[in-house]
This record gives C-alpha cells, sequence and structure tokens, in this order.
C-alpha cells in the first residue's frame, strides 16, 4: 500500500472546511425480494434462492414488493420525509456481471420519499441536525467473489463467482443533504448519524441493519472548502465503510488527506476510494472524471407507486417509540443521569443492556457489566463492545449468579473473563475454576476460628461492641479463603461467635 | 388429410369435441403439412413433433375419460419464438440464443397449454422483433405463401406464413410496431394486436416494454377471437396486465352487426404514397362498412406524422436496455472465453458475434437518445409525441366507434429489396406504429387483392383501450361480407404449394 501524505487533523480543521454526504444503504428484512417470490434468507448455498426474474431471464417480469414499498415509506416518515404522492422505478444502466438484467432498477428523479431531517446527539449530548434529501427503492445486486488474486479484489484475479442470491433483495438508499458547520466535530456527526440511523432502522423493525453483514452498508463523500467560501470543493467518495468507527475514521483520514494535498497546492480527484478496516487508510478506486451516464428512464416494466395517503398516514399512526424517546424514556425509567446515558450510548451499549434484561437481569446489574468490565475489555482489544465474545444471555447468568449468592462481584469478574476467554458457558467456567462462593458453614467455620484466634485485640473489640472492626476480620477470611467465601455469611459467623448481635 | 389442414380452428375443435376427428388425427396432418412444406416456406425455427403428440394424445384422452374440453382443446398452433417455453428452444430469431433451453413457460404459453392447444413449434421472426420483413432472423427468411420470393411481412413473419400455408390453423405473435398486423396483411390472414396490458407479456422475451404486446393470428376473424380469449386477462406476474375481464370478443366476432356504428376513416393514414391497389381495396371495405349499415365519416388524427419519428426513438432506447442482458455470462452464446479473457471482453465478443446488425442499430440509436444531455430532446421529446397521439385518439374516439386505414402502404415486396435502406422499411409500419404509442386495441383482416400485383392487402381497425371487443364486430362483418362477395376466403386465391 502506498502511503498517503496526511496533514495532521488539527491543522488541516485550521485551514479548511468540511462538507459531507452520506449515503446508505439498507438491505430491508422482508421476507422476500423486491420484484420476485425469491427467499431474502442469508447463508443459502449460492445461487439457491434465484427465479427467472431475478436472474433475468429473457422474458421475465418484476412485479413490486409491496412491504418493500410499506417499509420504505415508514423510513421516510421516521425520517420527518415528505411521501410521493406518485413515483416510479427507473431503469439505472451499467454493465457488471453481477448484475442480472445489467441495469438497477432503482428510482432517480422521483424517489418515494424526500426532503427530511434526521436529529442525531453528539457524545457531549449536542444535537445536531442533519438533512435528508431523499430515501428511494432499489434493489440489489449479485454478490462477486474474485478467486486468485492477493486482495481478493478483482485486480489480479484468475476469474470470479457470482452468487444472484443476493440480487434482487430490497434496498433502502437513503442520501443526506450536504453536511456543513459541522467544522471538526465531521467524523463524529458522520458516525451518530449512522449509528442514529442504525437504531431507527431497527426501531422500524424493516430491517436487523447488521453493518457487519452488509445489511448496511455507507458511502461517505467528502470534500474541503477554505472556510467562508460557500463554493464546494471536488469531493471523494469512500465506497462501503461497514463499521460505525469506520465511518469516523473515513472521514477523519479524508479530511486530512485532502488538506494535505490541497496546502501542497494540488487538486483532489473526483473519484471513488476504498476504505481499509487494518489502518483506517483509504486508498485510489475508480476514477470519474465525469459523471458516470446511466442512461436513466422510467422502469417500463413497473406501473407507478401511488401510495394513497390514508395509507401513509395510518403508516405515520403506527410508527414505534423512536430511538430518540425510547432513549429519553429509558434514561428516565432508569434514574440515571445525563452523562451516564450519554456513556451508555457512547459506548454502543443500550442494545446489549437491553437484552441482557430481556434475559432477566436487573437493569442496574446489567448496565454495570456491560459499561464496566466489558467496556474496558472493548476498549484493551479495540473491538466495538458489541462484538465483546459475550451474549446478553450470558451476561444475565452471571448476574443471576451473583443475585442468588453463589459469586460475589469478585468473582463475577472471573467468570466474565472465563466466558470471554472462550471457556464456556458461566456454569461451566465457574464449575472448571472452581469459582463458587464458600457459604459452606464448617469450611468457614475453620477459617472464623483461625482469624479469630490471629487476631485476639480484634476479636476483643468486637466484643466490646466495636462492630466496625469486623471489617478486618472478615478480610482475613476473605483473604484465607482467596476472595471464594460469601463474605455476609462470614459476617454472621464471626459476629456468632464473638456473641455479638449484628 | 388435405381437408384437415383447411379447417378452422373453431371446426377443427368442433370436430375434435364431437369425436369426428381426434386431436391427434388433427395434429399428425398437421406434422405431415409441415414436413411436407416447410422446407420451401421456412416459417418453422423448430417443430416439437413429439411434445405436439403428447398434448394431442393428452386431450383424446381427456375426451375419453368425459372430461369437458376447452373451445380450442386439440387444435394445434405456431408459437412466435419470442415466448418462452420450457423445455424447448427459444431463440427469438437470434443467434444469441441459440441453444438455450427456457426453465419456464410465459404464461400465454402456460394458458395456451391449459386450454389444450396443441403447439406445434415456434416460429421464424425478425431477430429480437426488430424488423417488418423476417429477414433479420438470424436463421435466414421466411417466405410469403403468396409468392415465396416476397417478404411475408415482420416480424412475426413465421407465424402468418404459417397460417397462410395451412401449417397450423392459430399462430401467436407479438406487435411492437405491427408486427402481427402486418404479416396478417401481406399474407392475406387476420392478426389483432389486443389491448396493451390485455395480453401478459411474462414470459414474452422483451423488445420495447412499453409498446410490446402479444396477440392472436388466425386464418378467420372468430379463430383469432377464440384465441384472445385464450391468452388475454389479468396475469399478476406481469404489473403492466390489465386487471379486467377479456373483452367480449367472442361474442363480437359470433355477431357481426355493424348497423348504427360510427367509422372513421383516418385522413393521414391514406393517399399520397400509398400503393393505388391498396387505396383502392380499402375504399372499397369503406364502402362495404357503409352497405352493412355503419355510419363512415374522416378523421383527422394531425400528430400521427410524428409517430414514426417517436416510435424509433421510444423503442431503440427500451430495447437497449432490454438487451443489456445479454452479456455471456447466464445463458445463451459465449465467444471467446478461452481463459484468458476478461469477462468485459467476452461479453463484447459474445455481443459482436450474437446480435446481428438491425439490432446493434437499435441499441446503439437507444443507447445514444437515453444518453445524458440527449435524453430531454429524444427520449423526452418522444414521449411528449406519444401523449400528443394518445390524445388524437381520444378526441377521435369521443365521435366514432371505431377507425379505420389501410394495414400497409404497399403489399409484400420482394425479399431483398429493403434490406440495404433501414428507413424503406421502417416506412412499412406507417399505419401500425401510432397505435402501440397510444396502447389501443387493432385488428388486420384480408380486404382483397391488389388489381397490379394479386397479392392481399389489409384493412387496419383500431378501436380503444379495452374496447377489443369493437374490432371483431367489425371485422367479422366485413369479412362475412367479403367471403359473400368472393364466393371462398380470400386465401383460397393463394398458390398451390
Amino acid at each position: 500500500m502506498t502511503v498517503t501524505d496526511l496533514l495532521s487533523y488539527e491543522d488541516a480543521l485550521a485551514s479548511y472546511d468540511p462538507v459531507m454526504g452520506l449515503e446508505v444503504h439498507v438491505e430491508l428484512g422482508t421476507r422476500t425480494k423486491m420484484f420476485c417470490g425469491c427467499s431474502t434468507e442469508l447463508g443459502a448455498e449460492p445461487n439457491s434462492q434465484t427465479c427467472p426474474t431475478c436472474l433475468g431471464l429473457p422474458g421475465s417480469l418484476p412485479v413490486v414488493n409491496a412491504i418493500g414499498v410499506e417499509s420504505a415509506i415508514k423510513i421516510g416518515l421516521a425520517l420527518n420525509c415528505e411521501i410521493a404522492q406518485w413515483c416510479r422505478f427507473a431503469r439505472k444502466n451499467y454493465f457488471y456481471p453481477d448484475m442480472p438484467k445489467n441495469f438497477q432498477t432503482s428510482q432517480y428523479d422521483e424517489p418515494i420519499a424526500f426532503n427530511g431531517y434526521l436529529d442525531v446527539q453528539l457524545e457531549d449530548g449536542e444535537v445536531f441536525r442533519v438533512q435528508i434529501e431523499r430515501a428511494h427503492m432499489e434493489e440489489d445486486t449479485g454478490k462477486s467473489t474474485h478467486v486468485g488474486g492477493a486482495t481478493g479484489r478483482i485486480h489480479g484475479a484468475s476469474h470470479s463467482l457470482l452468487d444472484y442470491n443476493r440480487a434482487g433483495i430490497p434496498l433502502i438508499e437513503i442520501v443526506t443533504k450536504p453536511i456543513e458547520g459541522a467544522g471538526v466535530r465531521a467524523p463524529e456527526v458522520a458516525k451518530a448519524y449512522v449509528a442514529e440511523l442504525r437504531e431507527l432502522i431497527k426501531a422500524l423493525g424493516v430491517s436487523e441493519a447488521r453493518m457487519e453483514m452488509g445489511q448496511m452498508r455507507c458511502d461517505v463523500n467528502l470534500s474541503l472548502r477554505p472556510p467562508g467560501r460557500e463554493k464546494f470543493g471536488t469531493r471523494s467518495e469512500t465506497k462501503n465503510v461497514n463499521s460505525l468507527r469506520s465511518v469516523e475514521r473515513a472521514a477523519r483520514f479524508e479530511i486530512q488527506r485532502h488538506a494535505a494535498v490541497l496546502s501542497s497546492g494540488g487538486t483532489i480527484v473526483q473519484e471513488t476510494r476504498h476504505f481499509h478496516e487494518e489502518d483506517g487508510s483509504t486508498t485510489s478506486g475508480r476514477i470519474k472524471e465525469e459523471a458516470e451516464d446511466y442512461r436513466y428512464f422510467p422502469e417500463p416494466d413497473l406501473v407507478p407507486v401511488a401510495p394513497a395517503r390514508e395509507w401513509v398516514e395510518e403508516l405515520r399512526a403506527g410508527l414505534p417509540e423512536l430511538p430518540r424517546l425510547r432513549r429519553k424514556r429509558l434514561q428516565e425509567d432508569w434514574g440515571i443521569a445525563d452523562h451516564e446515558m450519554q456513556s451508555v450510548l457512547n459506548a454502543g451499549a443500550l442494545d446489549l443492556i437491553l437484552a441482557t434484561m430481556a434475559e432477566g437481569a436487573d437493569a442496574a446489574s446489567a448496565r454495570k457489566w456491560w459499561m464496566g468490565e466489558l467496556a474496558r475489555h472493548a476498549n484493551e482489544t479495540g473491538t466495538e463492545l458489541a462484538a465483546v465474545p459475550i451474549t446478553p444471555a450470558q451476561v444475565a447468568r452471571v448476574s443471576a449468579l451473583v443475585a442468588a449468592g453463589d459469586l460475589n462481584d469478585k468473582l463475577a469478574r472471573q467468570v466474565i473473563e472465563g466466558v470471554l476467554a472462550g471457556e464456556g458457558e458461566p456454569d461451566q467456567v465457574v464449575d472448571a475454576r472452581g469459582l463458587k462462593v464458600v457459604s459452606d458453614d464448617s469450611a468457614l467455620g475453620a477459617a472464623v476460628d483461625d482469624a479469630i484466634a490471629a487476631n485476639a485485640a480484634i476479636a476483643n473489640k468486637i466484643r466490646g461492641g466495636n462492630l466496625a472492626a469486623a471489617g478486618a476480620l472478615i478480610g482475613a477470611v476473605m483473604k484465607a479463603t482467596r476472595g471464594q467465601a460469601d463474605a455476609k455469611r462470614v459476617r454472621e459467623l464471626v459476629l456468632e461467635r464473638l456473641g455479638v448481635q449484628g | 388429410m388435405t381437408d384437415i389442414i383447411r379447417l378452422t380452428a373453431a371446426q377443427s375443435a368442433e370436430k375434435i369435441a364431437s369425436g369426428e376427428l381426434t386431436a391427434v388425427e388433427v395434429t399428425e396432418a398437421h406434422l405431415a403439412r409441415i414436413e411436407a412444406v416447410d422446407e420451401k416456406v421456412h416459417a418453422f425455427l423448430h417443430v416439437d413433433r413429439e411434445g405436439a403428440l403428447a398434448q394431442a394424445r393428452a386431450v383424446d384422452a381427456k375426451r375419453a375419460a368425459g372430461e369437458p374440453l376447452g373451445p380450442l382443446a386439440g387444435v394445434p398452433l405456431a408459437m412466435k419464438d419470442i415466448f418462452t417455453t420450457e423445455g424447448v428452444p427459444t431463440t427469438v430469431g437470434s443467434k444469441i440464443l441459440e441453444g438455450w433451453i427456457p426453465p419456464y413457460d410465459s404464461t400465454v404459453t402456460k394458458r395456451l397449454k391449459a386450454a389444450d392447444v396443441v403447439i406445434l413449434g415456434k416460429t421464424n421472426m425478425d431477430e429480437f422483433a426488430m424488423g417488418s420483413s423476417t429477414e433479420n432472423s438470424a436463421y435466414g427468411p421466411t417466405g410469403n405463401p403468396w409468392d415465396l420470393t416476397r417478404i411475408p411481412g415482420g416480424s412475426g413473419g413465421g407465424s402468418a406464413a404459417a397460417l397462410a400455408s395451412y401449417q397450423a390453423p392459430l399462430a401467436l405473435g407479438t406487435d411492437t410496431g405491427g408486427s402481427i398486423r402486418q404479416p396478417a396483411a401481406v399474407t392475406g390472414t387476420v392478426g389483432v394486436k389486443p389491448t396493451y396490458g390485455g395480453v401478459s407479456r411474462y414470459g414474452m422475451v422483451a423488445f420495447s416494454s412499453s409498446l410490446d404486446q402479444g396477440g392472436p393470428c388466425a386464418r378467420t376473424v372468430l379463430d383469432a377471437a377464440l384465441l384472445h380469449e385464450a391468452i388475454g386477462g389479468h396475469d399478476p406476474m406481469d404489473s403492466t396486465s390489465i386487471d379486467a375481464p377479456v373483452p367480449p370478443v367472442v361474442d363480437a366476432a359470433r355477431s357481426g352487426d355493424v348497423r348504427g356504428m360510427r367509422i372513421g376513416v383516418v385522413k393521414e393514414l391514406g393517399g399520397e404514397g400509398y400503393q393505388p391497389g391498396v387505396v383502392q381495396r380499402f375504399n372499397e371495405s369503406v364502402e362495404v362498412l357503409r352497405e352493412l349499415g355503419a355510419e363512415v365519416v374522416e378523421i383527422s388524427c394531425p400528430s400521427f406524422v410524428y409517430a414514426l419519428a417517436a416510435y424509433y426513438l421510444i423503442a431503440p432506447s427500451e430495447c437497449s436496455s432490454n438487451l443489456a442482458r445479454f452479456d455471456a455470462m447466464r445463458y445463451g452464446m459465449r465467444v471467446g472465453d478461452d481463459g484468458t479473457r476478461s469477462a468485459e471482453e467476452v461479453t463484447a465478443l459474445t455481443r459482436e458475434a450474437g446480435f446481428g446488425a438491425e439490432v446493434k442499430r437499435r441499441i446503439i440509436l437507444g443507447t445514444y437518445a437515453l444518453s445524458s444531455g440527449y435524453y430531454d430532446a429524444y427520449y423526452g421529446s418522444a414521449q411528449k409525441v406519444r401523449t400528443l397521439i394518445t390524445r388524437d385518439f381520444e378526441k377521435a374516439f369521443e365521435s366514432v366507434d371505431v377507425l379505420v386505414s389501410p394495414t400497409t402502404p404497399t403489399t409484400a415486396f420482394p425479399l431483398g429489396e429493403r434490406v440495404d435502406d433501414p428507413l424503406a422499411m421502417y416506412l412499412v409500419d406507417l399505419c401500425t406504429i401510432p397505435v402501440n404509442l397510444a396502447g389501443n386495441a387493432a385488428m388486420s383482416l384480408p380486404c382483397g387483392l391488389a388489381p397490379e400485383d394479386g397479392l392481399p392487402v389489409g384493412l387496419q381497425i383500431i378501436a380503444p383501450a379495452l374496447k377489443d371487443d369493437r374490432l371483431y364486430r367489425v371485422g367479422a362483418a366485413v369479412e362475412a361480407a367479403f367471403v359473400k362477395k368472393w364466393g371462398h376466403p380470400l386465401l383460397e386465391e393463394a398458390p398451390q404449394l
């Protein structure tokens, strides 16, 4: 990989004002494809979920998936968009082997939803309004696997394998208006926007929006201009940035790269860029000297979509609680401060906490584990919290063991450590590591007697009514049992042995 | 045997239903006829002998078991090679699909099978239905049974020639700019372009999606109506299919009563530039209609003069996109795949070798017309013309029930005469194209032979959308009057093959 000149982020922002445009593709979770009845289930044998229509066989015709249209309208409404009274599909013509018809059935100048906005909350709680240009319906392409090359890209490959199972899966493309005025916070705004959009899509139930599965994909358009200038600079388009963290990194990298080019007197080439997860860099892709000519025209095989106003209003009325409002409600339910809620959100812990609660844990303990031990682990290993190798069910189990008195916090941390290390379910770790709390009176009794014998002076203080001194004896017992004793029971035994009422 | 092949579809069905003939006998008679004459005519690209006989045997078994038979049960049909047929080759007259065996049936194919119609095979056509003479077929031209050195029309020349040479009593066509009506006109047969959306396009290989319409071809108006009814009606697999019952075409064909109907002669379709014999026979037809009790008036449709220009922007534009899928990746021909070439190179080599000159011409035309910077001037303007033409029709149908015109400006011209002059070839469809642009229904039926060359002339009847039954009412009346006048159907004057 070639080394790219970068200006420091601070210097870049001192000299330039970034403008961004974000294009997000969301694969809808409909049971069938956008224009045929084939299943959209992931992970099936290649080309097993195809038919004449999604293979583009001669003579085949598309029929619109009504759930796809409904999902698009829901997304539009949740993004505060206007919903078209009447709109058409259009053909986007270009040749690519994974596109069965060599045109993509999409929408062009008549999107189903347009002119909206999404309010996103930044890490310090500031709310930034991102204007939405449009949301339109289209179909996904098939998937090419390039074999024999070094990078998995087509360049240098000996041949390619085509899987059309994905061809025709409904997509909604959501395009922002140019995001101006974010300044130094532009990368953060980009990340927060995609995060908020993902939450919204999930809340609507129209897609699981799992970025790691390609169900949500983001293209980051970015340009710089000198502060105060109205005209946008030349932009680059970083394609397929597929995690929240990557969105932020890609924007940041491009700001630094553009700034380096511009400040050394160079010009930015309008091109697509590939993003590299390993080091957060981008490299040159396809050069777009002229706008590509897709020869759009209205799709003659489909009739216009004209959603009845009553139906649109029905959908609006049926929208679920939207993420920002839901977060507010949860914060109140949990009785936590703004900054605590913000750190839950920043850590990407909200859904994990809720999932853990759904598995039976109480809110406080679910929050404690995810925001403590697990967040630390994520930080240390440089992964997203959701990617930490433990499930909400496992966290809930640990929490249940603590609640039942089978584990104390110290032991629970060891159990979690075991689960993260791949030692199995929490109960297996408890057994394998022998981490059960010792509350067996005969075993504890001996340890308590030893502690009293070894600390006669303290014992006397306790006998004299100084209950606070019991801590020292409990500590000694805990030490002797390597932390596995049930501290509460130890205290009871100490007081009992010394003949004091607790 | 000769008698069987000269029966109409309605007569054959009746004889099969009554047990006078078996479906196998009828099928065998037609297969024998194909064997005897098709080497000369070249109407068929593929004869499905086994499939046809199996279908015929099934009909006979049904009858033997006392099951009810449909109105066309056991009647043979020649299918234009543009409809997909599961397990039976479908080439669309192109090299690029040579050897392709579709894994699915078109809706029309399915409906014909369900109606127990016997599909004899697939007929020749201009490649991808682009042409007016069948000379653009990659598999050689078809001869006109009236004169084998002349064109049978196109693109559905194979289907029309099969009817005119008694190789089948029924045939299927598709009409994008006249591909059913013009072949019918020049072969002395009947062809109907139903209202757009009246017959499903699912499984009909697309040329120009907003214009393509499948329809019936036959030797009589009633047979066409019976076939129309069998293939028509709503299909959930085709979004542009009309969700309404098939108009009462069979009843209309049986009635043939035009008394009190108002008929408009389109001023812009006829006169100067039309062959004198065509004009003469057309004028006689108008007289016949008047005699039958119809009221005839002249109607002006001023926008029709732009129809051809608009058509040659819209149709190529859509075709440039529809034919993009032929890229050697998934089916059909593949050229140059020797392990060293890229997918793009293989696609280019395949398209170069697989598409004929006319197809390439239209792909290039359409690609250009849709290009950014040209779109508004070409595709956009053409769509506006389309709207104007539709308005002309709407206005005309405020004062008349149907419109009439000659189907074609001339009778069948010699094979080879216009192959190097695309513009002259395009003019053949002058009278038929406005109907496709507006989505109306139209029929062509024989109205005599041009005195100067003794070749058939077609009368075109045009009805408003969804009023296809009017075509059959007027068509049946004209047909009956002419047969009475001539003493026999026109086709009996065709030379023996």
